[in-house]
């Protein structure tokens, strides 16, 4: 897989391209004015960082006092080394349940443990309850983002959908009419459920509960009828404190969408009367992440997308284009620290720009862990060969300054004699858009040599 | 004072105008320039592709070039960041060496900070776009990054400022990257090249006619679309704008000099 070919398919479509990054940009700019109205906002960062460079420099300690909090409140806490364990663990929760019917709220790690699939083989109906996850699910495609799941597609495209499943009428877009027959969809499946499933966003070592952040209030629709509650996390969602919470419900929602806060922080404190709570925390190549001290800070993610939004290659490529569940500056850390041979190119699908880095609500150095991340593909010779000896010619030519001036002579002389044809051609990717830069009869240090003998002759003998 | 003048290979071989601006503008401001004619390259292009064994012996030909200057300036954020930020992984502990990247200035931040230019004497009658170059803005931080919050400033804004008649685009998108990012441009053509169309085309909304940035690199790869589609603007190098104004009001600026030299001995 390589992102430049997902990319330039979806810059291809050059308008759809265009709205893509508008409806990114608004929200970036959004975030922009809930962020500039707090004049604390860069002390927040710097606390919620440090907030979470303690937690997870003592990960072990606070997950098992999380553990033993939970317990404390009734709560069955499970362990689950990778994505198949914690598939099994939940499968076999619901098996013991004789659940049929299950009802999600968003949850990243599920789509990273790629859960509904699994789920569905073994017969279960499954359905994500936010709206953005239910269109990507009804089209049988994985989020494109992390938080806006459907940003990727407009509202003709959710009225065709909705036409297909849920009967809506033809050519009906109104956002309004296709909101309430989601609504009404959806309603009908929380009623049936025999199950919920949320994801996690804070889990808090010193009570034992946490809190999952929805927008649509479907976390807490999800789990107050049915018995049965799962909640799956990843080991890094933990923050020491309940008094930490306010500091990351603040970043969360600004970074996030530019809200002042989500519309629903759901407080988890063990289960409903006569029901079962259960909490599968997963690693998932997380302690992989944590001993590698160059990467160690990605674990601080929270999840809120801000570096989506940001990211001027996201917003112009779309979210399917890094074909990994995260994407983005953030996914592209995330994604080849499990699996480098296959997401090699995704640290490359970045101009290093480094706005990623400013926006992120809990300062993780994106931009450098990118360019890291670099060095260690080529370290492990997974970088094309092409690219690598084109890097060691350049290097060769560069260590001597008389074949630099030889070569940058040679290259200035023969380019402007050249026909058209034979620089702007299919091996120039630079000319296909671009013009190429201009080449002078003389260089810089000619000149400069020309200057400086000219005002030596010129000085008074 | 002595400066090393440190040129980016590519100015060297391609923009040798914007070097001599750079020349023209240090030595305005009373800089002995030396340019060490053995240099070559900071080795960015290999350190950003990950090839780090091929950065390294550059980075070691840079502190050999220049270790003996006070100062060393650059006319790019980018290759002054390279030495800054990233040479890092190269000085192995040869405090010298950490030294001589903390000593390697950009061309505005030198002014601004170094020298403590306030203004830039003479005029430049033309409505400017600046485009924030990206290691400019975010690593070398010399102006406030949108992202951020806190007081604004941009050090290469105010220089610009300072000039008379200049006109500043107010822009819709006020540091996007225009998309270059070395190697990027080639390996993710199709998304560089969009992101660079879509920086035009703001400056073209905001009536810009001429186009700067303290990145040539940047400016090359705009350059490349500006006059692909023959668009009305003109691309300068922030030095160049610096160069032609400070000429505008040379022989003025002689005689206030000569004036206040007269006016020195007459009191002494």
């Amino acid at each position: 897989m390589n992102h430049a070919t997902q990319a330039t398919a979806f810059v291809a479509n050059d308008e759809r391209a265009h709205w893509h990054d508008s409806a990114l940009w608004f929200v970036r700019s959004k975030r922009d004015k809930c962020a500039h109205a707090l004049p604390e906002w860069e002390d927040l960062r710097a606390a919620a960082s440090e907030v979470k460079m303690h937690t997870i420099s003592r990960l072990a300690k606070y997950l098992e006092q999380f553990e033993v909090n939970a317990k404390k409140l009734g709560v069955h806490v499970h362990w689950a080394k990778d994505g198949a364990e914690h598939n099994k663990i939940v499968h076999g929760i619901l098996q013991k349940h004789d659940v049929k019917k299950v009802v999600k709220s968003k949850s990243m790690l599920t789509e990273e443990c790629h859960l509904n699939p699994c789920l569905e083989k073994h017969g279960y109906e499954v359905v994500d309850t936010d709206l953005g996850e239910r269109i990507v699910q009804l089209r049988e495609e994985p989020p494109s983002h992390i938080v806006l799941p459907a940003i990727h597609l407009k509202k003709q495209d959710v009225s065709t959908l909705f036409e297909k499943h849920l009967g809506t009428e033809a050519g009906n877009n109104d956002p309004q009419y296709l909101t309430e027959a989601a609504r009404g969809h959806l309603r009908d499946k929380f009623l049936g459920a025999d199950a919920g499933i949320t994801g996690v966003n804070f889990a808090i070592a010193e009570t034992g509960g946490f809190v999952v952040c929805t927008n649509e209030g479907n976390a807490d629709l999800g789990v107050s009828l049915p018995k049965l509650h799962i909640a799956c996390m990843g080991i890094e969602k933990l923050i020491p404190r309940a008094s930490d919470l306010s500091l990351f419900l603040r970043l969360l929602a600004r970074s996030a969408t530019g809200q002042p806060i989500t519309t629903y922080s759901s407080h988890f404190h063990g289960p409903i009367a006569g029901g079962e709570l259960h909490i599968v925390l997963v690693d998932n190549g997380r302690t992989e992440i944590l001993g590698r001290e160059e990467f160690r800070r990605s674990l601080n993610c929270i999840r809120c997308g801000a570096c989506m939004n940001t990211c001027p290659v996201y917003r112009r490529s779309g979210g399917h284009s890094y074909e990994t569940t995260v994407p983005g500056p953030i996914g592209s850390i995330l994604a080849p620290a499990r699996d480098a041979n296959e997401f090699y190119s995704l640290p490359y699908a970045c101009s290093l720009c480094g706005s990623c880095t400013d926006v992120c609500p809990v300062k993780i150095d994106l931009h450098n862990q990118l360019l890291t991340m670099r060095g260690k593909i080529a370290e492990k010779k997974i970088l094309p060969w092409s690219k690598r000896i084109q890097m060691r010619l350049t290097s060769s030519v560069m260590k001597r300054t008389w074949l630099f001036r030889w070569a940058g002579g040679i290259a200035r002389w023969i380019m402007p004699k050249l026909p058209r044809f034979l620089v702007y051609n299919r091996f120039n990717p630079w000319g296909k858009q671009r013009e190429m830069p201009p080449f002078p009869k003389k260089s810089f240090r000619q000149l400069y040599a020309d200057r400086k003998r000219n005002r030596q002759e010129d000085k008074p003998k | 004072m002595k400066v090393g003048l440190f040129v980016p290979c590519y100015i060297d071989q391609l923009y040798p105008d914007v070097g001599l601006a750079t020349v023209n503008v240090l030595e305005r401001f009373g800089m002995e320039v030396d340019f060490p004619a053995t240099q070559t390259c900071c080795g960015q292009p290999m350190a950003n592709t990950g090839c780090n064994d091929d950065a390294r012996p550059l980075a070691q030909k840079f502190f050999k070039v220049f270790h003996l200057y006070d100062h060393v300036v650059c006319p790019s954020g980018s290759c002054v960041a390279m030495v800054r930020q990233h040479y890092t992984h190269y000085t192995h502990g040869n405090a010298e060496f950490e030294s001589l990247t903390q000593r390697t200035f950009e061309l505005c931040e030198f002014l601004a900070d170094v020298l403590k230019v306030e203004k830039i004497h003479g005029t430049f009658s033309h409505r400017v776009g600046l485009h924030q170059s990206c290691h400019g803005l975010r690593e070398l931080r010399l102006a406030r990054s949108s992202e951020t919050v806190g007081n604004s400033y941009s050090k290469v804004r105010q220089l610009l400022e300072s000039i008379e008649a200049i006109k500043l685009s107010d822009l819709q998108r006020t540091d996007e990257c225009c998309g270059f990012g070395g190697t990027f441009a080639i390996n993710e053509e199709s998304v560089s090249c969009m992101m660079g169309q879509d920086r035009v085309a703001d400056h073209e909304q905001a009536g810009t006619e001429v186009l700067t940035a303290v990145d040539m690199s940047c400016l090359m790869h705009l350059d490349g679309f500006i006059r692909r589609q023959d668009k009305p603007i003109r691309v300068m190098h922030v030095a160049e704008i610096f160069d032609a104004a400070l000429s505008s009001c040379s022989e003025a600026d002689t005689v206030r000099s000569e004036d206040a030299l007269t006016a020195t001995e007459r009191t002494s």
